[in-house]
């Protein structure tokens, strides 16, 4: 029987001609990440079984973004550890405030991950990388600590839904409607444990921006993980930025699937998902009175330079609504720069935002953008459960950077018309 | 090896954010980190909680970030085992990595009640709801995941297996 992309990927790694649904096997991997949340405890665990090295210096990515620069004093504590473990191994991939993104935009641009990878990360939104046809998945800080001292980590190999994409994303939507109205699909445990693969000729008309954005969100669905098929737009985004030579994996003609779901991307509105859960989804132009106090544009999820673009369009030469506080972070140096050079933050400023240095901040509830009691912010980021943003009785919502960006502007969340871009 | 205590019952898709909001992540101690354990889905849950005492709850528990500290606090706090309709993967693998014994049992999640005793046997994985009287029986784990929770968590067998 033939094998998904994702099974072959572990077969690779596992060293096995072939694997199949459920097997548990053990993979090499070819990049272990971690973050100055989930490094600290990581390092303590990697240190209390007496390990002393890590298993290869090339192959570790630290990244400080959660709550840098320093939120306050534990916060930088927790960085300084971190920051002494990388010296102390020489990893060749430590990001500190100056270098940093947020890693899911990081090790993407930066050429980290590449196609045919297997990567694990502490992170839940590690899934990210299959936009570059990788198998990337989150996991926690002890089987980062067991990847750190060995390179390997278990598996169980998942099945998969196939999702078949034809057609092309009308102007206003982007990835983020299209994950977004999947999840509102499936539901949020609707893909537990399997893998959620994109075929299509639609993935063509998708942007690598919006692959990342899409796999990204796939652990929204439960997911173990996401992934694209190599194509040109892959290998056009890896030349030049791969440290290491991209491997391309398909999948087998008679791979099989548990489920086959096919979109027309031609079909697809912008999508918000109400409060508490991504699954709550509605369309854009149902919530219009939805008052709202703030909105962040930003995140691993939309925080790259077609989101900051989308903002651009739709803010410049405009003006936010009186009352609502408006949140821009660019994800990485990178793209700040690239911000700051095309005259979007001067536009952003102009129109009366906030713009950050990268930081995972105000997505998880850290900093830079914390919500009062009763307060709803309309958000580019990845999840709206209880106190996501701050206090327990504040609500998020979930959406596009058009969508994010149109609301600011009247200050209910909005529809983007094709004319607001 | 054998738990009893009270039941605290939660919906579906208890997330990560409420088991430890993110706001208190800014530390790795596992005693500081448990006094917030369950905090923005019940705020009681820490003054309440005795030793041995078990968590119950529907589908998808554990969602949301990868943070390892949710199953610390639990068992921090000495919750006797969280049993749920199905996990979150991996609030799974964490759980199974720092040794906080899980039981999937669908049966069992719908029918035990708030404030009930039970009694867990993990030979077995016979759950017994004694204010009912009902038993039920949750899945048994593969040998791959028994051997890592005997080895006492995942470096532990690791370095069981490299030595």
């Amino acid at each position: 029987m033939g094998m998904t992309m994702t099974q072959k990927i572990l077969a690779a790694h596992a060293g096995l001609e072939a694997v199949t649904v459920g097997q548990l096997i053990v993979a090499k991997l070819d990049m272990v990440l971690g973050n100055d949340i989930t490094t600290p405890v990581a390092i303590n665990e990697f240190q209390k079984a007496g390990f002393t090295q890590v298993f290869d210096k090339d192959k570790v990515s630290i990244v400080l973004d959660h709550f840098v620069p320093n939120k306050d004093i534990k916060a930088a504590e927790q960085s300084k550890q971190c920051r002494k473990f990388a010296c102390e191994n020489c990893i060749s991939h430590f990001y500190d405030v100056g270098k940093m993104g947020i890693e899911h935009a990081l090790l993407p641009e930066q050429g980290i991950v590449t196609a045919g990878d297997c990567v694990i990360g502490a992170d839940s939104h590690t899934c990210t990388y299959g936009a570059l046809g990788a198998f990337s998945t989150g996991v926690g800080s002890t089987d980062m600590a067991a990847g750190l001292s060995a390179g390997v980590a278990w598996f169980k190999v998942p099945s998969a839904i196939k999702f078949e994409l034809e057609g092309k994303l009308p102007a206003n939507c982007s990835g983020k409607d299209l994950i977004l109205t999947i999840i509102g699909m499936i539901g949020v445990d609707g893909a537990l444990y399997k893998s959620m693969e994109f075929t299509g000729g639609g993935v063509k008309n998708l942007s690598m921006d919006d692959r990342l954005c899409i796999c990204n969100m796939a652990i929204e669905a439960g997911a173990k993980n996401g992934i694209f098929p190599v194509d040109e737009v892959t290998l056009s985004y890896l030349e030049g930025r791969s440290e290491r030579q991209p491997v391309i994996y398909a999948a087998d003609e008679d791979a099989e699937y548990e489920r086959v779901i096919k979109i027309d991307l031609s079909e697809i509105t912008p999508t918000v998902s109400i409060p508490h859960l991504p699954e709550n989804t509605r369309k854009a132009e149902e919530l219009g009175d939805v008052k709202i106090d703030q909105v962040v544009i930003g995140s691993c999820t939309n925080g790259r330079m077609e989101d900051m673009q989308a903002a651009y369009r739709v803010l410049k030469g405009r003006k936010i609504a009186e009352g609502v506080r408006c949140i821009i972070i660019p994800a990485t140096m990178k793209i700040y720069r690239e911000c700051i050079e095309k005259g979007y933050i001067t536009a952003f400023i102009d129109a009366g935002a906030v713009v950050s240095t990268p930081t995972c901040g105000p997505c998880l509830g850290g900093y830079m953008g914390i919500l009062a009691e009763g307060e709803k912010c309309i958000a580019t980021t990845n999840r709206n459960f209880v106190g996501r943003m701050g206090h327990v009785k504040s609500e998020v919502y979930l959406a596009s950077p058009f969508t994010a960006a149109a609301s600011a502007l009247t200050g209910y969340i909005t529809y983007p018309s094709e004319e607001l871009l | 090896m054998k738990v009893k205590g009270k039941v605290f019952k939660y919906p579906d898709n208890v997330d990560t954010d409420v088991i430890i909001p993110a706001r208190y992540l800014n530390t790795s101690d596992a005693d500081e980190l448990a006094r917030h354990c369950m905090e923005d889905i019940d705020k009681d849950f820490v003054k309440k909680v005795k030793a041995g005492d078990v968590i119950v709850a529907g589908w998808n528990f554990g969602c949301g970030s990868s943070r390892e500290h949710a199953p610390l606090v639990i068992k921090t706090c000495k919750t006797g085992c969280v049993i749920a309709k199905s996990f979150a993967r991996i609030f799974y693998r964490n759980a199974i990595n720092i040794g906080l014994p899980i039981l999937e049992c669908p049966e069992a999640a719908e029918e035990i009640s708030f404030g009930d005793e039970v009694s867990v046997d993990f030979d077995s994985g016979v759950i017994t709801d004694m204010t009912t009287g009902k038993t039920y029986r949750a899945a048994a784990f593969p040998p791959f995941i028994q051997n890592i929770i005997s080895s006492g968590g995942l470096l532990a067998s690791l370095k069981k297996h490299s030595s």
